[in-house]
Formats: C-alpha cells, sequence, structure tokens
C-alpha cells in the first residue's frame, strides 16, 4: 500500500509495550524487598521515548497500516503526545507519592505503561476491533489502579464499582459495534463512513450510534453516565485518579471524535443535538453537585464532569472547528487536572491524611509553592485568562457559537460561573491562617523529591503553554482535525456497496 | 474491506442449501428457545451456581446456532471455551466461595423494578427497529469463510494487529489480577 514499514505506524505503542514487559522482567528478577523505586524511572524513560517517537511520527506521510487497522495523521499524534505526556507526569507524579515499601511498585509501573498503550491504541485505531481491544487494555488497567490502596475499606470498592459498571458500558459499544456491522459489513471505520449512509437499513444505524455513544460517554464521564466517577476518584489513590481523570478520557475523547466526525458525519444533525443535551446535563449537574461537596477529591471529580461538558460543548461546531476546539480542549484539561491532582497528592499523600477541604487551611502559609500551585490550577480551572483553562473554553464556546448553538455557549458561561465557588472555596481556604487545630499543623510532611518537582514543573509549563502562547498547540489540533475528515468515497467501494450487503430480506 | 464470518443478529432462520430447511428451522427454534430460557433462568436464579449451570446452557445453545450459520469453527470454540473451560473456572470459583443464596435488599427489589422493565424497553425497540427495516427472513454466511484454514488466514493477515495486541489485553488481565490477588503492604507474606 505504501512504502512506510508497518511497524513505523505503531511504533510508540511498541516502545510501550517493550518498556512494560522490561518493568516486569527486571521487577521479577529483583530480589524480594529491594527497593523497586527505580523501576519506575525505567517506565518513565520508556514513556519520554514513546513520546519522542509520537513526534517522530508527525515526518511520516499520513496513512494507514496492517492492513488499514491502524492510522498516523496529526491527529493520533496530537492524542499521542498528550496521552505520553500525562503518563509521565504520573509516572513522575507516582515514583515519589508511592509508599517505598510497596510489594506492588513493579506491578504499579507496568500497569501504567501497558495502559498508556491501550490508550495510544484507541486514539491509532481505525477499525472497531481495535478500537475495542485498545478501550479494554486502558480500562483493565484503570479499573486495578483504582483499586490499588487494598488496605483500605474504599479502594477495592472503587475498582469494583468501576469494574462491573465500566464493563456494563463496555458491552453497549460492543453492541453497537456489532450492529453496524450488521448494516454495513464491516468494522472498518472508512468504510463504515462510506457504506453508512446507504445501508439499507438506516435505523440500525442509528441504534448502533446510540449504543455506541452510551459506551464512550460512559469512559468521559459525561452526565447520565456519571455515577461511578466520585466514588472511584475518591477510592483510588491521588497520582492515579491524576492518571485515570486524563488519559483514558483524552483517547476516549479521541474516539469520540472519530466515530461522530469520521464515521457517522452525515449524521451530524442526529448526534450534534444529542451530544449538546449530554453537555448541559454535565455541566450542570457536575457543577451543582460539586456545590455540596466536602472533601477535595469528589469535589474535583465532579468539577471533571463538568468540564466533560464544556468538551461536549465543542461537538456542536461545525468539522474543523469543533473537532480542534475539543483537541485543544482535552490538552487544556488534561494539563490543570494532573497539575492540582498532583498538589493534592503532595499535600494529603498517598494514604490521604487530608481528604477534607477545611484540611487544605493555611496551606499557603505551610508551604507557599504548594499553596501558589493550588490556586494557580484552581485559577486554570475556573477559567481566568493567561491558564490554559480560558483558551480551552474560548475555543470551546467559539466553536458551538460556530455552529449556531449559542444557547449552549450561554449556559457553559453560567456554568463557569457556577464553578468559580467552589474552586474558590478551596482557594480561600488554602489562604486562610491556619489555626492550631487543623490537619496541616497535625501532620504536613511533603515528599518533595526531583520527581515530584519535575511532574509539578512539567504541569505548570504546559498550562502556562496553552494560556500564553496556545498558538502551537492550537495549529496542531488544527492539523489534526483536518485529517479526520473522512475520504471521498471510491469506485472500488461504491462497487463494495453491492458485494457487502449480506443480509437481503 | 473486511471479509469476516458474518455471524452477528442470530434470529433468522438460517437457510444452508446443502440441508432440508425445516429440519433447519425446527433445530433453530428448539435451540434459540433454549437459549433464551436459559438466558432468563440465569437471571431468576438466586442461587449462583443454578445460574452458571444455566450460563453453561446458554452457552451451548448459542454453540448450535453458530453451528446452524454453517461456522463449525466458531462452534466448536464456543464449545471448547465458553461452555468448557470458562465456565468450569466459573463454577470452581462459585463452590471455592462457597457463595451463599443472592440476598435481596431494598436495592436489589428496587432494581429489579427498574431493571426489566427498562431492559423490555430497550428489547422492544431494537426488535421493532429491525424487523420494521428489515423483517423476518434468513440469513447465512456471505462469503462463506468458514474453514479453519479460512479463518487463520484472516486471523494472520488482516486482523492481525487486533490478534497480536489481544496478548497485551490477556498480559495486563493477568498482570492485575496478580496486583490485586498478591497480600497487601499490610500482611506480608515473607514475615518481615
Amino acid at each position: 500500500m505504501n512504502s512506510v514499514p508497518d511497524i513505523y505506524r505503531i511504533l510508540p505503542e511498541v516502545i510501550l509495550t517493550l518498556t512494560g514487559v522490561l518493568v516486569m522482567l527486571v521487577d521479577a528478577s529483583l530480589p524480594p524487598g529491594l527497593p523497586r523505586r527505580s523501576l519506575g524511572w525505567v517506565a518513565a524513560t520508556g514513556t519520554a521515548v514513546a513520546y519522542l517517537a509520537s513526534i517522530w511520527q508527525l515526518s511520516l506521510p499520513v496513512g494507514t497500516g496492517f492492513y488499514a487497522t491502524v492510522e498516523t495523521s496529526p491527529f493520533t499524534v496530537f492524542f499521542h503526545a498528550l496521552i505520553c505526556g500525562i503518563v509521565l507526569v504520573a509516572l513522575l507524579l507516582s515514583l515519589d507519592s508511592l509508599p517505598e515499601d510497596s510489594h506492588h511498585q513493579g506491578e504499579y509501573y507496568a500497569l501504567v505503561v501497558f495502559g498508556a498503550v491501550g490508550m495510544c491504541l484507541l486514539t491509532a485505531a481505525i477499525e472497531l476491533l481495535v478500537v475495542f481491544i485498545a478501550l479494554e487494555i486502558s480500562s483493565i488497567a484503570t479499573y486495578v489502579l483504582a483499586g490499588y490502596r487494598k488496605e483500605t475499606a474504599r479502594g477495592p470498592e472503587a475498582a469494583i464499582k468501576y469494574f462491573l459498571l465500566g464493563s456494563f458500558a463496555t458491552a453497549f459499544l460492543l453492541y453497537g459495534v456489532a450492529l453496524i456491522f450488521g448494516a454495513t459489513g464491516t468494522t472498518q471505520i472508512y468504510d463504515i463512513a462510506n457504506l453508512a449512509p446507504s445501508a439499507q437499513n438506516h435505523s440500525l444505524v442509528l441504534a448502533a450510534l446510540a449504543l455506541m455513544l452510551v459506551g464512550i460517554l460512559f469512559k468521559v464521564s459525561a452526565v447520565p453516565f456519571h455515577v461511578w466517577t466520585p466514588d472511584v476518584y475518591e477510592g483510588a489513590p491521588s497520582p492515579v485518579v491524576a492518571l485515570m481523570s486524563t488519559a483514558p478520557k483524552a483517547a476516549a475523547f479521541a474516539l469520540l471524535l472519530r466515530v461522530v466526525y469520521e464515521m457517522f458525519p452525515t449524521l451530524h444533525s442526529v448526534w450534534a443535538p444529542l451530544l449538546s443535551i449530554v453537555a448541559v446535563l454535565s455541566m450542570t449537574v457536575g457543577n451543582l453537585a460539586a456545590l455540596r461537596q466536602q472533601n477535595v477529591k469528589r469535589m474535583l471529580a465532579y468539577s471533571s464532569i463538568a468540564h466533560a461538558g464544556y468538551l461536549l460543548a465543542a461537538f456542536a461546531g461545525m468539522g474543523n472547528a469543533g473537532i480542534a476546539a475539543a483537541s485543544f480542549y482535552v490538552a487544556a484539561y488534561a494539563a490543570m487536572n494532573v497539575g492540582i491532582f498532583a498538589v493534592v497528592t503532595v499535600v494529603s499523600g498517598y494514604d490521604e491524611n487530608l481528604p477534607m477541604i477545611q484540611d487544605f487551611r493555611g496551606l499557603i502559609y505551610r508551604s507557599p509553592l504548594l499553596g501558589g500551585l493550588l490556586i494557580f490550577f484552581l485559577a486554570s480551572l475556573v477559567g481566568i485568562p493567561f491558564t490554559g483553562g480560558f483558551f480551552g473554553k474560548f475555543y470551546s464556546f467559539s466553536a458551538a457559537v460556530g455552529g449556531g448553538a449559542v444557547w449552549l455557549a450561554i449556559i457553559g458561561l453560567l456554568n463557569s460561573g457556577l464553578a468559580a465557588a467552589y474552586y474558590l472555596r478551596l482557594a480561600f481556604a488554602a489562604a486562610q491562617r491556619p489555626s492550631d487545630e487543623t490537619g496541616l499543623t497535625r501532620s504536613y510532611e511533603p515528599r518533595a523529591g526531583v520527581a515530584v518537582i519535575a511532574a509539578l514543573l512539567f504541569a505548570v509549563a504546559a498550562t502556562l503553554i496553552l494560556g500564553i502562547v496556545p498558538g502551537d498547540v492550537l495549529h496542531a489540533a488544527q492539523t489534526g482535525a483536518h485529517t479526520l475528515q473522512p475520504p471521498p468515497p471510491t469506485a472500488t467501494e461504491v462497487i463494495g456497496i453491492a458485494t457487502t450487503q449480506p443480509r437481503v430480506p | 474491506m473486511l471479509h469476516e464470518p458474518s455471524l452477528s443478529l442470530p434470529g433468522f432462520a438460517p437457510a444452508l442449501p446443502v440441508c432440508d430447511g425445516t429440519m433447519h428451522l425446527i433445530l433453530f427454534v428448539l435451540f434459540a428457545g433454549l437459549c433464551l430460557a436459559g438466558a432468563i433462568n440465569l437471571l431468576l436464579q438466586s442461587h449462583p451456581i443454578n445460574s452458571a449451570l444455566s450460563l453453561i446452557v446458554v452457552m451451548t445453545s448459542l454453540a448450535v446456532l453458530y453451528l446452524l450459520l454453517g461456522a463449525e469453527f466458531l462452534a466448536a470454540a464456543q464449545v471448547i471455551v465458553y461452555a468448557g473451560a470458562i465456565m468450569v473456572l466459573f463454577t470452581f470459583v462459585v463452590m471455592l466461595l462457597n457463595a451463599g443464596r443472592e440476598e435481596r435488599t431494598l436495592g436489589s427489589r428496587v432494581a429489579r423494578a427498574v431493571g426489566f422493565p427498562a431492559v423490555v424497553t430497550i428489547l422492544g425497540v431494537l426488535a421493532t427497529v429491525i424487523l420494521r427495516a428489515q423483517g423476518l427472513g434468513s440469513a447465512s454466511l456471505h462469503d462463506g469463510i468458514t474453514s479453519t484454514e479460512e479463518l487463520s488466514a484472516v486471523l494472520f493477515t488482516k486482523l492481525l494487529l487486533p490478534f497480536e495486541v489481544t496478548s497485551v489485553l490477556i498480559l495486563i488481565a493477568i498482570l492485575g489480577a496478580v496486583a490485586l490477588a498478591r497480600h497487601g503492604d499490610g500482611e506480608r507474606m515473607d514475615g518481615k
């Protein structure tokens, strides 16, 4: 088909897989009792190499590999780089916050890296079978990581809840895949895009779209499917939440973009209003519920639901503008959300001695740097200018307006104001003078090593760059958006319609 | 274009030219009914072992349906992997854990009261959608990839990547099981 070797098309995934295997092998060969922290560095290095490999993929011509099951394009590179970046920061964060004597460090790092394989592959897949397998890889990794604090009651509860509901949601996606295969006779996304409009059974295509949307919207925790989010985030260790609230969501949003814009572009009039409604529900329910939370992680969980809503508003936009805005928002959201969970991890530790908002009281006096970072990331989540959150919201709402959904942008803006209330509550708590009996004086012992400083630095830099000079990233997102449009049907594919209509009544 | 055996949408009477149509229809109705009855029984039973045994009925009758569609390999795999290996594991786990009867709580009653009508609704919508557009008819494997040889040819060419990536999926499942099942930090095995 083309001169590029197939293996180059999945180079980042291959590197990540090899890293994961290496971590497992080294872990098994180290004598028990020896610290496993160095494995984290192996995993981080491998992820960094995978990041560079994804950037290198830009030099490849846009095209597919492995019998048109994966694709490399600016779109996939954008999400690959984003996911590798998130995973790298999460690994650096884990390096300093995982308990030294943990028996499971080796498995932890391997799971994170293998999960990254699934997420990266999910963004590159243009074949629904690969999509399903990649989604399962990333999901199983996060199910297990969510239950990593086995000694607490909440850890296993989070894992079980997430696993059961997640499997249920994936079953919906799979059902949708089966129906679209029944309607078109193929699982290749480009072929489906060409065949679906002329499919005999149009309602089967609609049912497939609906079922697939259920599966994907669960993964991004949009509102009718959000119930798992607060419990899981509360039970999972903070460094894991930093990862699972961003990287799998970025991958799921990439899949959503692919499904709606590339696979069903002709059904725009069906899915655009649907996603707008989900966007409004996610923003409103997420923000209203977050207002009532006293636990920091639960509050941030609801905030992430609201952010999924802001992001879905971009899907009301037309073609390229919508895709670019959504991609940009994913990047901005990832930068600030990883950042705030990194701060939460450093402040309250792996075992979460300080889970409540009032525990954060006086943080800025105890540690001006951490307090300042907390307020900085909160400002970005609010959407204050010069932070990534501002431009994310700006592009997302402009895309909605461009698509004719002015009401959506207005609701989004009102919601942003509502959201400021609870973000500021945490910010004020951090800025208040500590009284003697607050948690911070009780047990405040941040473990800030080189790795965690690097992680925070990356998150701050990303948030600032997206907020001050968003041009480059926006340009990358726009280039990616251009490559996501479905190709026009070729002659052979049109003939293919006749031969691949399997079920003639 | 991918040419896999089209095995989706059971629910259409199969029509293989080599065999008598009536016999197929009888077999289809018999095993489709058995499959449905097993599935419903699985949900209604309150003891896990009964549910597990019903699942074997479902799996085996599905295998017969695949066979009627002409997918011998899939039927064999279904019997060996699902009805055989996986179900043995299931019953093993149920017996090892010595799981008792399901407890009816307020939550589970609410779930029943909401869940069953919801399922009926979704089923009704999907059935109407499919029936209205297509009606009842016959289904068969349109491009006839049925033999093991043809199946493996597809598996190692067109579907090579999904096939290979599945190994990562299995690896991560094993890894996760080990990580979750190993003793926690508080209860060290090596007694340090």
